[in-house]
């Protein structure tokens, strides 16, 4: 069921948006394959009546006042980024 | 002053026996002589750390401090710390200079605690044996050829090699227990929730947790005492009171009832590692415990369901990386696919890769319910395994890998082997248990570690288990030749 190929491979790739190296390619389809194999073992366990679980200690989201709690500390944030303009994160054209 | 323990150390400071200016610069004049034989730093911090330290010591004169004050840390680089590079051991972060701290560290700033460094780790924490690690492979203290576990390993050496008194580690399938055995040190995983993730970077998040690392049971209780509580920035952290975790480190071993589940000691042991535990589980017979063989059944379970779990928290975690914000860029991408594309293809180490293309796959339309959902069912399985046992035993106790350490290239090539590395600590994180692992033995002159494993929020009780062994041992006192 789970065998991967190269073109599998690129597919979930292209997904990631992660470049891989082509020469590396079938090493990563072998990897994979061998990684599901190994979790098909799952497979032969009944979970038809199980809850999955989420937390492990089943809590759910705590909730908070929606009041402002932070200030605003754009300058000091965008210092990190590779390319910043007037307050914006630059990236390549996207509409021409 | 490199073989005290921070209680010992902190008697020091408070006696004037010395200051933690001069305590500081012990410190860092080992990690510059020393540093260099097993890697265990990315990045010291020698101005900050003796600026923390002065800062200490006019406090200390000024009146009441805490029990860390003036004590030097090493931090895992995987925490956030302000003006400080934080690499999570990784090319994709190495541009990356925090703007704020994390959590843990705000509260070790707070109680005057010293930063040494930022200590080196697997990429992004994913890893068993530091060798993912962008900064190069940290070395076994013990036995250079040897890996020192992950993906902690950097604390863990640098603790072992009395390179630092205490470090701090996370462990999200074993990555404070696992390099803590091979090292030799005594390493804590807290409960889920315990200690706030805010600013420690995010591998696996329903996973994840941050612990200490030390030579001794009562340094771990000392370091717990400040990381542990609510943290309303971390809205997984757990809102349960937070003891002091050093007052029943003496409480009596009589009567306590210790599981050992079979399937921890079949099939996949190193016959010579069971035999250190099986002689530190009849210490613990003197002191008046009650064994019981117990089962988990789904043991066996564990492994894949982490790796189906752990891939997928990842891969959607690590996809802010995108050489937009923060980090590392390609250079001239032609659009904004290419950035992605290129930025991450170049940042990202192999490791990293493969967990984040299997957490992807795992994820992707279709096949979501027979993977990522399928794993949380049997989570709640190996969790139902647990309870079940604790209904009957104080603690479980068992081996924290399968061996000790193994060599630097051993299994690099073989993924799956390296994951089994794992398979006694691993279920402990699915389940959102404490968890620790204390040094026990040798076994050709490498350390051996116990694993505790208790019930959630016994932290108080697995300290205090681990301490009374300290008690009647001392496995944690020897140090590696080279650094004694």
């Amino acid at each position: 069921m789970s065998t991967l190929d190269k073109s599998d491979v690129e597919k979930i790739a292209f997904l990631a948006r992660l470049g891989v190296d082509e020469q590396d390619i079938p090493e990563y389809a072998t990897n994979l394959s061998n990684i599901l194999e190994m979790v098909e073992q799952l497979n032969s366990v009944d979970t038809d009546d199980v809850k999955p679980m989420a937390h492990p200690l089943d809590a759910v989201q705590r909730l908070r006042a929606d009041v402002v709690t932070e200030s605003n500390d754009r300058e000091n944030l965008q210092s990190h980024a590779p390319q910043v303009e007037q307050g914006l994160y630059l990236v390549p054209r996207v509409v021409e | 002053m490199h073989n005290k323990t921070i209680a010992e150390l902190s008697a020091g400071l408070k006696s004037g026996e010395f200051s933690s200016v001069e305590l500081t610069q012990s410190y860092l004049d080992r990690i510059n002589s020393l540093d260099k034989q097993i890697n265990s730093f990315i990045t010291v911090t020698p101005d900050l750390a003796l600026e923390q330290a002065k800062q200490a010591d006019e406090q200390r004169a000024a009146g009441n401090v805490g029990i860390l004050n003036g004590i030097p840390l090493a931090q895992k680089d995987i925490f956030c710390t302000k003006d400080v590079k934080t690499s999570c051991g990784s090319k994709m972060l190495d541009p990356f200079i925090s703007p704020y701290n994390a959590t843990t560290i705000n509260k070790f700033n707070d109680t005057g605690a010293v930063m040494l460094g930022k200590t080196n780790m697997d990429e992004f924490a994913m890893g068993s044996s530091n060798e993912t690690s962008w900064y190069g492979p940290v070395k076994n203290p013990w036995q250079q050829e040897s890996v020192p576990g992950g993906s902690s390993g950097g604390s863990a050496a640098a603790v072992a090699a009395r390179l630092a008194p205490a470090a701090t580690g996370t462990d999200t399938g074993g990555s404070i227990r696992q390099p803590a055995s091979f090292c030799g040190i005594t390493g804590l995983k807290p409960t889920y929730g315990r200690v706030s993730r805010y600013g420690m970077i995010a591998f696996a998040s329903s996973l994840d947790q941050a612990g200490p690392m030390t030579r001794t049971a009562e340094d771990a209780a000392l370091m717990l005492n400040v990381m542990a509580g609510l943290d309303p920035r971390d809205s997984t952290s757990v809102d349960e009171p937070v003891p002091d975790y050093t007052a029943s480190l003496n409480d009596s071993m009589a009567g306590l009832k210790i599981g050992l589940p079979k399937e921890y000691f079949s099939e996949g042991l190193d016959d010579a590692v069971a035999k250190v535990i099986e002689s530190a589980v009849k210490e613990y017979e003197k002191m008046g415990a009650v064994i019981k063989e117990i089962s988990l059944p789904t043991s066996n379970l564990a492994v894949p369901t982490y790796y189906i779990i752990a891939p997928s928290e990842c891969s959607s975690n690590l996809s802010r990386m995108d050489g937009v914000r923060y980090g590392y860029r390609c250079d001239d991408p032609e659009d904004l696919n290419d950035l992605y594309i290129r930025s991450r293809g170049e940042g990202f180490g192999a490791e990293v890769k493969r967990r984040i293309l299997v957490g992807t796959y795992a994820l992707s339309e279709g096949f979501y319910d027979a993977y990522y959902v399928k794993a949380q069912k049997t989570r709640r399985l190996i969790t139902n395994d647990f309870n079940q046992a604790f209904a009957d035993v104080d603690v479980i106790m068992g081996p924290a890998a399968p061996s000790t350490a193994f060599k630097i290239g051993e299994l690099t090539d073989d993924p799956i082997t390296m994951y089994l590395s794992d398979i006694y600590t691993i279920a402990v994180n699915l389940a959102g248990l404490p968890g620790m692992s204390v040094p026990a033995g040798f076994v050709n002159d490498m350390p051996v570690g116990l694993q505790l494993i208790g019930k959630h929020f016994a932290e108080s009780k697995l300290l205090n288990i681990a301490h009374q062994f300290q008690q009647a041992t001392d496995w944690h006192t020897q140090a590696p030749a080279a650094f004694k």
